[in-house]
């Protein structure tokens, strides 16, 4: 039984089938958030308030704070969903308006469309951009990478929670993206599927030189998945911590030691920031 | 002390036919259906006071309907049937998908139109006859008005339905892919809607249909209501019944059509998440 399922999810399938896979690596985007605020129509004050920092190219940032502190917020400005009432976000040099194939955001859900099947829905990315030649060779090639070559001609109904959210990011990573955006994508999920798609992810992140910022409340996450976390405060949200993870690769393991010990370090802050914000909860 | 018996008693069960049960049930609904005709019959004919309409009887309805059917007769009759049905549809088809789908994503428009449209619906398409003869120069242009004031109801509403039902995160991930517009309605909300606009095509037909042949007793001399009056005139009833028969059957077989695109085009599996 656990046989099988090591099988089915195992992280190093994956990263097995990554190094063969032919994908070209991309040059990822450089984002900076200068002086943003965000007040929502219908809120009393700013959800966020003057934020002011960057994400290098390649680079893998976890947004960390609390339920309502403003992570999807942030992350729908950074995709172009939504316009910050005040300053800006620039990619590579330019502000954001509208959301672009380059850089996609991945959601909770999967949210696939019912009625296509995995290749299809893996294809919306490049048929919405008028790519429609580059189907044939990019599909495949993006099902591979998340180990689902063999469930192309399927109904995406008929996949479990995790094989349709690896179908989600085959989907985004179909326009070659230079980022993508997650929020919490694999919180739905069980926990042995959580943590294989939390390797899978980075490693293919890193892989293709991909810029990468995810939203999580879950500080093991970020530990696992992030270069760099942004602990940020609620009420306004603000960036209270800057913290670089400086675990090497073979040690981002639940179980490392060094993993261990950086948890320990960020959950400290953490619970710091979110009792701070307790206390004075209008900051 | 009784014995216990090897089956359950009192349960009636029909005799185990495995795959053929459905064949095998639809032909006995047909036959029972039959038969309670073949009894009216026979109560029709016994009873002096109603001897005269004995030709409703199966024997003499199938015997005028086979006239019908090897004369090609049938054709002619529900060929301009058809076609009226089919225009009025259509029109109703061509105004209800697209006011449904502003109606499902507009919610001011939702609200502004909800009134009037609740208003005008319940009123008998029927009621309309004296205008639409006065509208419209030709008695199949006042039917085929008719239907369509009857048919773009049910694919109105449904399809509205259909829209409000759409996942919204549907919506935002094709935004965030850069869909446009065009591809937006094509690419996802009309195949996510499409069994909706067809259970509504699938009412509307219904009512059509049934709305239909009272419409066809006025004016036109051509079509299924036509020749139902047509036969009375003329106390052929053996050949009124035989029509009634072959209304019966068409709407039959359209409903069925209806049934087959509607499971063609059901994405909706039995999922375990
Ligand atoms: N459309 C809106 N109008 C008004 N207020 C909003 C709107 N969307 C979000 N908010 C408020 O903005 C704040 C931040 O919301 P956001 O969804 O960004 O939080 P989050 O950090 O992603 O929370 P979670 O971890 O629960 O997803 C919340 O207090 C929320 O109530
Ligand atoms: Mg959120």
């Amino acid at each position: 039984m656990i046989v099988t399922r090591l099988n089915e999810t195992g992280a190093d399938q994956v990263a097995a089938a990554s190094a063969e896979s032919t994908v070209k690596p991309i040059r990822g985007a450089h984002v900076a958030i200068r002086a943003l605020s965000h007040t929502y129509r219908r809120s009393d004050g700013p959800v966020l308030r003057d934020m002011d920092f960057e994400i290098h190219q390649g680079e893998v940032v976890a947004l960390l704070g609390r339920s309502g502190c403003g992570k999807s917020t942030l992350l729908h400005m950074m995709a172009g969903l939504t316009h910050p009432s005040e300053g800006e976000v620039v990619i590579n040099g330019r502000g954001v308006r509208a959301p672009s194939p380059r850089w996609v955001m991945m959601f909770q859900a999967p949210s696939l469309y019912p009625w296509m099947t995995v290749a299809q829905n893996a294809a919306l990315g490049l048929r919405f951009s008028r790519k429609t030649n580059e189907i044939a060779t990019r599909v495949p090639e993006v099902l591979d990478l998340v180990d689902l070559a063999a469930f192309a001609e399927r109904n995406a109904q008929d996949l479990s929670g995790g094989q349709q959210q690896r179908v989600a990011l085959a989907r985004s990573l179909a326009t070659r993206p230079e980022m993508l955006l997650l929020d919490e994508p694999f919180s739905a999920l069980d926990a042995f599927t959580r943590r294989s798609l939390q390797q899978d992810v980075r490693e293919i992140a890193r892989r293709l030189g991909l810029t990468m910022v995810l939203v999580t409340h879950d500080v093991s996450e970020a530990v696992l998945m992030a270069d760099r976390v942004l602990v940020l405060d609620a009420n306004p949200g603000r960036v209270a911590h800057d913290v670089t993870i400086t675990l090497k690769e073979d040690a981002r393991r639940a179980g490392s030691d060094a993993f261990q010990e950086e948890q320990a370090r960020l959950m400290q802050l953490y619970t710091d920031v979110a009792h701070g914000d307790a206390t004075t909860p209008l900051g | 002390m009784t014995a216990i018996p090897d089956t359950p008693a009192g349960a009636f069960r029909l005799p185990r036919l495995g795959r053929f049960r459905g064949l095998f049930n639809a032909v006995l609904g047909i036959a029972l259906l039959m038969g309670l005709w073949w009894l009216g019959g026979r109560a029709v004919a016994n009873d002096p006071d109603m001897f005269a309409f004995s030709d409703f009887a199966p024997g003499p309805t199938l015997a005028a309907l086979w006239d019908i059917l090897s004369t090609g007769e049938v054709l002619s009759m529900s060929g301009p049937s058809l076609y009226r049905v089919g225009s009025g549809l259509a029109i109703a088809a061509a105004l209800g998908v697209p006011l449904g789908i502003a109606v499902g994503r507009t919610t001011w428009l939702r609200e502004i139109t909800n009134v009037p449209f609740q208003f005008l619906r319940m009123i008998s398409p029927l009621s309309w006859m004296p205008i639409a003869v006065m509208v419209y120069d030709t008695w199949d242009g006042a039917i085929v008005f008719l239907i369509a004031v009857a048919a773009v109801w049910p694919i109105l509403f449904s399809t509205a339905s259909g829209v409000r039902r759409i996942d919204p995160s549907w919506l935002k991930v094709a935004r965030n892919l850069g869909a446009n517009p065009f591809h937006m309605l094509f690419v996802v909300i009309l195949p996510a809607i499409a069994v909706d606009v067809l259970t509504g095509i699938r009412l509307a037909l219904g009512v059509a249909w049934v709305v239909l042949v009272p419409a066809e007793y006025l004016g036109v001399t051509s079509g299924l209501g036509y020749a139902i009056n047509d036969a009375r005139d003329i106390l052929d009833y053996s050949r009124l019944a035989a029509v009634v028969v072959v209304i019966g059957v068409i709407g039959f077989l359209l409903d069925w059509l209806c049934m087959l695109a509607i499971n063609k085009f059901n994405w909706v599996r039995e999922t375990a998440h």
